[in-house]
């Protein structure tokens, strides 16, 4: 929805309204949500004063679900139908899935995205999040009172396009205005280096239940520089209790059994692996009872059991700052987050990795939706004095495949975005008037190797000449790291039709249907509501278009004045007069789409001023 | 100013090849604090493209005025002398000779020594070509002229990426 607001850079257009903004670090193990209240960052505790919630649904055969602590009790006895780690599924197909036969649920394949089956039929990884994210939403509603103005939600930075959709979609079925994505380590460098106002470059290892990044960034004065990052989206806590979990069957000389034995298993092993923090040895049998299991783990035998994985880790450290082009030791602090940085083998490697003790004042769990929850605040305009700037990078390369394909590289990796890159195409034969275009993302040569994201089909270009169109196709990513796709034929200056086909994700009508069966209010009471909606939103509008005119009524034509003047009448009409959301709804967006250009070239004016008034001041 | 303004018009710079790089990276950071998507989250899709588009443009200015070789191929290209790499591929036979010499050092280095020893010559030879671009273009103004050297300096720069490739492979 277009709003006309324009005010100064930072500044809220009404200082009185505070908006309720939130951060929510939707994790693979667990979840947390997090609010600015008085000027601090807290994370908001459920009724029983617990932050944590774990990301578990399960699904009960009447219709109901248990979202959080209550699924997690239910896993062993019920795992088929209780859905952890979905996070992991987000955005992947089957084939993407390593371990998928270790999950203690059935994974179907689904165009777009891998699917689980329940007992309340197959499952999109979107709906299972979108469960957890309905959940915090309604906590922060509960705990802030009132409704939620929108929420930052935090992704791994090396979350590629396909998972940070799926992310979105998730927010949106959830009902939650998605203020911004920013990426978990850039979130958890927000809250430590305000809390500790820290200047200079700083590396954050985040190891979460099944994610990992490494990013190093650049602090000054507010601004928080990403300078790369990397890391391994399906490298975690999780893939610990796995190795652990398959050692113990080996030295137990036993064989994975059933659903509910392997989800005793891994609650066992990931029960052990905590243990192993703080003690050098556990009795197994204290943790899983079957025959066998009567012998002790060391610490020893956790690390070497899990030796490959932290040296995972390690090496893509090492890649990360080969790519910011900086030695270690150039480094000044290294901040730990996620719970899986408790295991000491993790601490130690970073240890020696940077030659210096990892920062660990913060609790590793929490700081992600901390600086989540500040950034929320900052973006709804809460914090005018806040100026706070988050340059991130793209995490991996964005290409289009060419004649037998390969790649051609379109923008590298740690590119700060947004970032807007221009390529030419042009017909091979006479008339044309169609192209169609391979965006893969990813760091190698061969298509095959790289991760496919859509294909996009050019319509409607003029017939012409072989070789003689000038096609100008324009990759945007955006400070959420998505990819948009533009192009216009130069010589004519025809705007071509994109068809997008996403090689992954939700299809629009997907999400629409799953919206849809999400409404579980009484059918009058969603209509009424969906009135008052409507008619708040017209009014909302209505206002604003008319501040707008007021300022800079002066950038119109006649003709545009006009036929802006006569959509604010129609929706006037509309909306006192009509009982039909669907009615007033179409009315406010004609006038949002109406004053879409006076929006923009109001926008124009305001940054040419804040740049020609910046330089005069520096000349 | 607007989108289509130069680099060095949306940086506020003279447009010379010297440039003071900690200045450049402070005078990015106050452009993207006002016209970064961020700063306008509350206000729209409409505003938010406009800001998207304009936060794109001052990233791109920046990348190209950061790298030594972009900017002097920039300067070369708003002087009316573009680089056109792909169809100008002539070089000066003594420079080629050079290039195949450090090549086949590059293949036959064995040890980090060897390898510390060619990227030396190269950084060296960077060096004296990023002198001979700027006397060039801000002293001499003669264009055609800097654009060969920008040429060689693709040469030289695609050189120190396959000795950094290497030393990666090392590690």
């Amino acid at each position: 929805m277009a709003l006309l607001q324009i005010s100064e850079p930072g500044q809220s257009p009404d200082p009185h309204q505070r908006r309720l903004a939130v951060g929510i670090d939707l994790g693979t193990t667990h979840s947390l949500v997090a609010a600015v209240r008085h000027g601090v960052a807290e994370c908001l505790p459920d009724a029983e004063g617990r932050v944590l919630l774990p990301s578990v649904v399960r699904y009960l055969p009447g219709g109901g679900r248990q979202i959080g602590w209550a699924a997690l009790e239910g896993a062993a006895q019920d795992a088929e139908n209780t859905i952890a780690s979905a996070k992991r599924l987000m955005g992947r197909g089957l084939a993407d899935v390593a371990h998928a036969g270790k999950l203690p649920y059935t994974l179907v394949d689904k165009p777009g995205m891998v699917a689980v089956r329940t007992v309340q039929g197959e499952k999109s990884p979107v709906e299972v999040s979108a469960e957890i994210l309905a959940t915090l939403r309604q906590r922060a509603e509960d705990s802030l009172g009132d409704d939620l103005y929108g929420a930052v939600i935090t992704v791994p930075a090396y979350f590629d396009d396909a998972q940070r959709q799926a992310t979105k979609d998730a927010a949106q079925l959830a009902g939650l205005n998605v203020l911004r994505l920013i990426n978990e380590p850039t979130a958890a460098a927000i809250a430590y280096g305000l809390d500790n106002a820290s200047e200079g470059i700083y590396a954050v290892f985040d190891l979460g239940g099944g994610t990992f990044d490494v990013s190093i960034l650049r602090l000054t004065q507010g601004v928080f520089e990403v300078i790369a990052t990397g890391g391994d989206s399906a490298l975690g806590g999780d893939d610990y209790d796995q190795a652990l979990a398959d050692w113990l069957l080996q030295r137990s000389g036993r064989t994975a059994g059933a659903a509910a034995e392997r989800a005793a298993l891994k609650t066992a092993a990931r029960a052990i692996k905590e243990a192993l923090s703080t003690t050098e040895s556990v009795a197994v049998g204290a943790f899983w009872e079957p025959a066998g299991a009567g012998f002790d783990v060391q610490r020893s035998d956790f690390e070497a059991a899990t030796a490959q994985l932290t040296g995972r880790c390690v090496a893509t450290v090492r890649q990360v700052l080969r790519d910011a082009r900086l030695r270690p030791d150039e480094v000044q602090g290294v901040v730990m987050v996620g719970g899986a940085t408790r295991m000491p083998q993790i601490r130690q490697a970073v240890a020696g990795l940077f030659g210096r003790e990892p920062l660990t004042n913060l609790n590793p769990d929490e700081v992600v939706a901390l600086g989540a929850a500040i950034s929320a605040n900052q973006l709804a305009g809460n914090d005018a004095a806040g100026d706070l700037l988050l340059l991130d990078v793209i995490p991996l390369s964005l290409g289009i495949e060419t004649m037998g394909g390969l790649v051609e590289r379109i923008v590298p990796r740690n590119q700060t975005i947004p970032t807007a890159m221009a390529q030419d195409f042009t017909t091979y034969k006479d008339g044309q008037t169609a192209l169609a275009l391979h965006v893969v993302q990813g760091e190698r040569d061969l298509v095959q190797d790289c991760r496919s994201l859509a294909r996009f089909e050019l319509r409607g270009i003029p017939p012409m000449a072989a070789g003689a169109a000038r096609i100008r196709v324009t990759f945007t990513v955006d400070a959420d790291g998505l990819l948009h796709v533009g192009a216009r034929e130069q010589i004519s200056g025809v705007e071509a039709q994109i068809d997008v086909k996403p090689s992954y994700g939700l299809a629009d009508d997907d999400i629409a249907r799953m919206l849809q069966e999400s409404f579980t209010t009484a059918e009058a009471d969603v209509a009424a509501r969906a009135l008052v909606e409507a008619r708040v939103e017209a009014d909302r509008m209505l206002l604003a278009t008319q501040s707008a005119l007021e300022a800079d009524g002066a950038l119109l034509a006649p003709q545009e004045r006009a036929d802006i003047d006569a959509l604010m009448l129609s929706l006037r009409a509309i909306a006192a007069n009509s009982e039909d959301a669907a009615a007033i709804e179409a009315a406010t967006k004609a006038l949002a789409q109406g004053t879409e250009a006076f929006a923009a070239a109001r926008m124009n004016a305001s940054i040419q001023k804040a740049l020609s008034g910046k330089n005069v001041s520096t000349l | 100013m607007n989108l289509q303004s130069t680099d060095f018009e949306l940086f506020g710079l003279p447009p010379r090849f010297a440039l003071d790089a900690g200045a450049l990276d402070v005078r990015w950071k106050e452009l993207q604090r006002q016209v970064h998507p961020d700063k306008f989250a509350a206000q729209g899709a409409a505003a938010q493209r406009v800001a998207m588009q304009w936060s794109a443009r001052i990233n791109e200015a920046y990348r190209r005025l950061k790298s030594p070789l972009q900017r002097a191929a920039y300067l070369c290209e708003l002087n009316g002398a573009p680089i056109d790499a792909e169809n100008n591929t002539a070089m000066p036979p003594a420079f080629l000779m050079q290039q195949m010499e450090l090549r086949e050092a590059l293949d036959d280095a064995a040890s980090a020594d060897d390898l510390e020893q060619i990227a030396s010559q190269s950084a060296s030879l960077q060096r004296d070509m990023l002198s001979k671009i700027e006397q060039q273009t801000d002293a001499e103004q003669a264009w055609p002229a800097a654009a060969q050297s920008v040429r060689a300096l693709m040469f030289l720069d695609r050189l120190a990426a396959d000795i950094d490739r290497r030393r990666d492979a090392l590690d």
